[in-house]
């Protein structure tokens, strides 16, 4: 299996990338997760599979629950891949932003 | 806070889009992209050539302090459509990258607002990665430098 195509399929998806934000916050349960959201619970089910197989989010037995929680390492991985492109980029348009501001009060 | 500019790149394809809002009227975001002394201010290199027109040619280059060129890069404009759109092709010299096609749309969302999508596709999807992975080494090169210029002083 090819984790890394995998990681980014996973947060390719608009959903899986607010449940992400979500569980972000705190550990919760699939049913506290479910109530977030209008989609069918077995939908909410096939998200959280997806991001548990991938190692987004870890699985924690506590008593007859089971919760959900932020893989902060992989999440990490992730995000360095691209995040240095975008900083770059960002970086430019910052510059162009502020070197047009003053332009227009020329 | 919010992130201003976007990447989208989906695993396995040849291409990406940046995406990114300006605080400016789309006639200031476009004229930073045709004023060649603006241009040099943002982009941090010296521009050559910048002819604004469909089969005109453009050409980038940076030097380091010592005169040696560290970045040159050319390509030719395709389509040009003021304030709407530019698209053109991007290649770097002495490198082992193929060329890169690169679609600039320019959009007016407010009067003094505006934003710009930047379609480039690659060669391969390999190459993609590459050129996505490029400012991560260099990040990983500046530390390592850095890290280097602390050991030299304490030689």
């Amino acid at each position: 299996m090819n984790l890394r195509r995998d990681v980014f399929q996973a947060i390719a998806d608009p959903t899986r990338r607010a449940i992400l934000l979500l569980v972000a916050t705190q550990s919760m349960t699939a049913e506290v997760i479910d109530s977030n959201y209008d989609t069918a619970r077995p939908t909410v089910s096939k998200h959280l599979q997806i991001l548990t197989e991938c190692e987004l989010l870890k699985q924690e037995q506590n008593g007859r629950e089971i919760y959900y929680h932020i893989n902060a390492e992989r999440m990490k991985d992730v995000a360095d891949f691209i995040e240095p492109f975008r900083a770059m980029w960002e970086d430019r348009f910052n510059k162009l932003e502020t070197i047009m501001k003053n332009y227009k009060g020329k | 806070m919010e992130k201003k500019t976007k990447i989208d790149a989906e695993n396995g394809k040849q291409d990406l889009t940046i995406t990114r809002v300006f605080d400016l009227p789309v006639e200031l975001l476009f004229k930073a992209y045709i004023e060649p002394e603006i241009v040099e201010q943002w982009m941090g290199t010296k521009v050559l050539k910048l002819e604004n027109k469909k089969h005109g040619s453009w050409q980038f280059e940076t030097k380091d302090p010592h005169g040696n060129v560290v970045f040159r890069a050319n390509g030719t404009i395709h389509e040009f459509i003021p304030y709407q759109k530019i698209t053109r092709t991007f290649e770097m010299d002495n490198a082992p990258f193929d060329v890169q096609l690169e679609f600039l749309e320019f959009e007016k969302l407010t009067d003094d607002t505006s934003k710009l999508n930047m379609h480039v596709v690659y060669r391969t999807a390999e190459l993609r990665d590459q050129m996505l992975k490029l400012p991560f080494a260099y990040g990983i090169n500046m530390a390592h430098n850095r890290l280097q210029e602390v050991l030299n002083k304490l030689k």
